[in-house]
């Protein structure tokens, strides 16, 4: 299995501070990938370098079967390349009904005059995405309205809506009750079955059920990667890591 | 979910039925002689102001840029037409004073004696460059939609490419707009300086008709055009093009993630509603006669902006509301339509208080009802929902107040 996405040698400074130390990270095509790491380890910096939003100071991150360097594309040129991104804070479109956030995630052409003389709506395919993140009953209401669970689950039906190769899924768990925590574990791993998933987590209870390889990051580096009990079994781990949560 | 078609939408039921019953009251009555010529010109013209706000609402309401110089497209539309109109009522005037002669004048004596009658004021006797083509009327109306649209084009790609946005993007818009102010007053522009073009309310080839006719003409074209567009806006908003535009006002990171290349969006939108506004200024100025470098100077593209504001931004038809009643109770404060009042010690005249009232008014609509008038009507037929923060991180976004319970479609 070649890579999907590979990150060698990355590294980035804010200010003289370094939030990606010398990074390298690699993910197959399906897999499901679990990013841990204490807070301000450069788990959303590393997602940032992936997605365009910001560009490393040194380094190559690699795409696909012709290996293309994702640090020249624009963000919206690398979202086109099929890679799908849910932010920390969920990110939908407020002012929207529901419908209009799944429509304006699907797959499809996203040149100004193409979109707007081509106005088929694919309703069908709206209603099954929406059906599959539970919102079925919501489609009309905007997304303002809705809890921060069902958020979240909007952000995750235009992730799928947009059938991206790889899911970049930053802290989805945050602030859901155990039921909702359930049903987006049940989603990622889902989700993962065709495509690359990578969940950056807190919470380890959630890791655990998600059941996949993690990569501990710390100071902007990976300190351990492997099975949950092995990096929790790693002496660095514990030290840098769970010894103080 | 079941879309309503677009002819069937109520906003555009209203918009349609009203321009209808207007256009056909002020027909009516101006025939029975109830209304004045100068009246039906108002009317006019203010159906040209409406439709370069719905051009602005597009471009702010919708897509959050906030453009201070869409009064400027306005302007350059008026003098493209212009350049026509008086070119060719000129030619006309001089071959008929020309004729009397024993021989009959060659082309380029009329053109001759044409341009020294426009161009005597700054002090020259031929047509400059830009003129070459300005008696082909094809020509100037194709100009009156393509220079806005090229200059819109030019700034926009610049501007957009660079990623300035929110309020440094509006001042860049100001300086753009003053400087094309600056350059049109001076005389050897081309455009004859500060006198700018005038006698344009008389329609070459159309001399027979009187200004009363001519006058519902031109009411009858803006209602026209202003129709057109609205059913043309009202589309371009609906649907997905839509929702990529408002997604960009509110948070225009999150629009780049999903693929949209958020600089195209947007200057489509600027190049689109600059070509708008060049149309509506088009049809404006041959119905106020005179088109001068006063016309496009900053302060016009920010009232554009006030009255997209008071009417509603995010709503075409409140930006027709907003332009309609300002510019209305504009020219009735300042037209002499108000009676003065006399306070003993001193007596207001509102020629000279009609701007501090604007300027309350607009602080009362930005204080008391952020949503405007679009935004009122709606609190009265419908519930608001109740929000905690605005739609959207950018400074573009709709604020929270307004935020009203309208669905997109
Ligand atoms: N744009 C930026 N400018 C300056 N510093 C930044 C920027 N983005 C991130 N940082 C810094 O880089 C470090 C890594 O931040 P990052 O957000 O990637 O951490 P994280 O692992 O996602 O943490 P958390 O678990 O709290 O989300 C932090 O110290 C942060 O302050
Ligand atoms: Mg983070």
């Amino acid at each position: 299995m070649s890579a999907l996405l590979e990150v060698s040698g990355v590294s980035k400074s804010f200010d003289g501070f370094k939030a990606i130390d010398n990074l390298s990270f690699a993910i197959g095509e399906p897999e499901l990938r679990a990013v841990i790491g204490p807070n301000g380890a450069g788990k959303t910096t590393f997602m940032d370098l992936v997605t365009g939003k910001t560009r490393p100071d040194s380094g190559t991150i690699r795409w696909g079967e012709l290996s293309r360097d994702l640090t020249r594309l624009s963000e919206s040129r690398i979202a086109r390349e099929g890679i799908g991104r849910k932010f920390q804070k969920p990110t939908v479109f407020e002012d929207q009904t529901v419908w209009e956030n799944l429509r304006l995630a699907l797959k499809g052409t996203r040149g100004p005059l193409t979109v707007l003389t081509y106005r088929r709506d694919r309703a069908e395919r709206i209603a099954a995405l929406a059906e599959e993140v539970g919102l079925s009953d919501h489609l009309a209401r905007r997304a303002g309205e809705l809890s921060h669970g069902q958020k979240q689950w909007l952000e995750i039906g235009m992730l799928l809506a947009a059938e991206p190769r790889l899911l970049l899924v930053d802290e989805p768990a945050a602030g859901m009750t155990s039921a909702e925590r359930e049903r987006t574990t049940a989603m990622l791993v889902e989700a993962a079955k065709t495509r690359a998933v990578v969940v950056v987590e807190h919470d380890m209870e959630f890791v655990a059920r998600l059941n996949c390889r993690v990569t501990v990051l710390h100071e902007g580096r990976v300190l351990a990667e492997g099975s949950l009990a092995h990096v929790t079994a790693d002496a660095q781990v514990i030290d840098v890591y769970l010894g103080r949560g | 979910m079941t879309r309503i078609p677009l002819i069937r939408r109520p906003d555009v039921l209203a918009v349609l039925v009203g321009l209808t019953v207007l256009t056909l009251l002020a027909t009516i009555g101006a025939e029975m002689g109830l209304v004045s010529t100068s009246f039906v010109k108002t009317l006019g013209k203010t159906l040209c102001l409406c439709l370069v706000a719905v051009a602005m609402d597009l471009v702010w309401g919708y897509c959050g840029i906030l453009s201070l110089g869409h009064m400027a497209f306005f302007g350059i539309g008026g003098y493209a037409i212009g350049m026509w109109l008086m070119r060719a009522r000129t030619e006309d005037i001089v071959a008929a004073q020309l004729a009397n002669r024993p021989l009959p004048p060659t082309p380029e004596e009329i053109d001759q004696a044409a341009a020294t009658q426009i161009f005597g004021v700054v002090g020259s006797d031929q047509f400059p460059w830009m003129w070459v083509l300005s008696d082909v009327l094809a020509v100037q109306l194709i100009a009156v939609v393509l220079v806005p649209g090229l200059l819109a084009l030019i700034f926009g790609w610049l501007a957009f490419r660079s990623r300035v946005t929110g309020v440094y993007l509006s001042i860049l818009t100001q300086a753009g707009t003053l400087a094309l102010s600056l350059w049109l007053f001076q005389n050897d522009s081309g455009l004859r300086g500060n006198n700018g073009l005038s006698g344009l309310q008389n329609i070459p080839g159309l001399t027979h008709v009187p200004q009363s006719t001519l006058s519902l003409w031109f009411l009858w074209a803006s209602a026209i055009a202003l129709a057109a567009t609205y059913i043309l806006a009202a589309w371009t908003v609906s649907g997905r093009f839509g929702s990529v535009v408002r997604g960009i006002r509110d948070d225009e990171a999150r629009v780049r993630f999903l693929g949209y290349d958020v600089e195209g969006y947007k200057l489509v939108v600027f190049t689109g509603t600059a070509m708008i506004a060049g149309v509506a200024g088009a049809l404006y100025y041959p119905q106020a006669g005179i088109v001068n470098p006063a016309e496009i100077a900053p302060i016009a593209s920010i009232y554009l902006a006030v009255w997209v504001a008071i009417g509603g931004r995010g709503h075409l038809w409140g930006a027709i509301l907003g332009a309609a009643a300002v510019s209305l109770l504009s020219s009735w404060f300042t037209g002499g339509g108000a009676p003065d009042i006399d306070l003993g010690i001193y007596v207001v005249r509102w020629t000279d208080w009609w701007l501090v009232l604007l300027g309350f008014g607009f602080v009362a609509v930005t204080l008391l009802a952020p949503e405007g008038l679009a935004g009122l009507i709606l609190r009265l037929t419908r519930r608001r929902p109740d929000r905690i923060g605005d739609m959207g991180p950018d400074k573009g976004a709709l604020r929270r107040e307004e935020a009203s319970a309208e669905p997109a479609e």
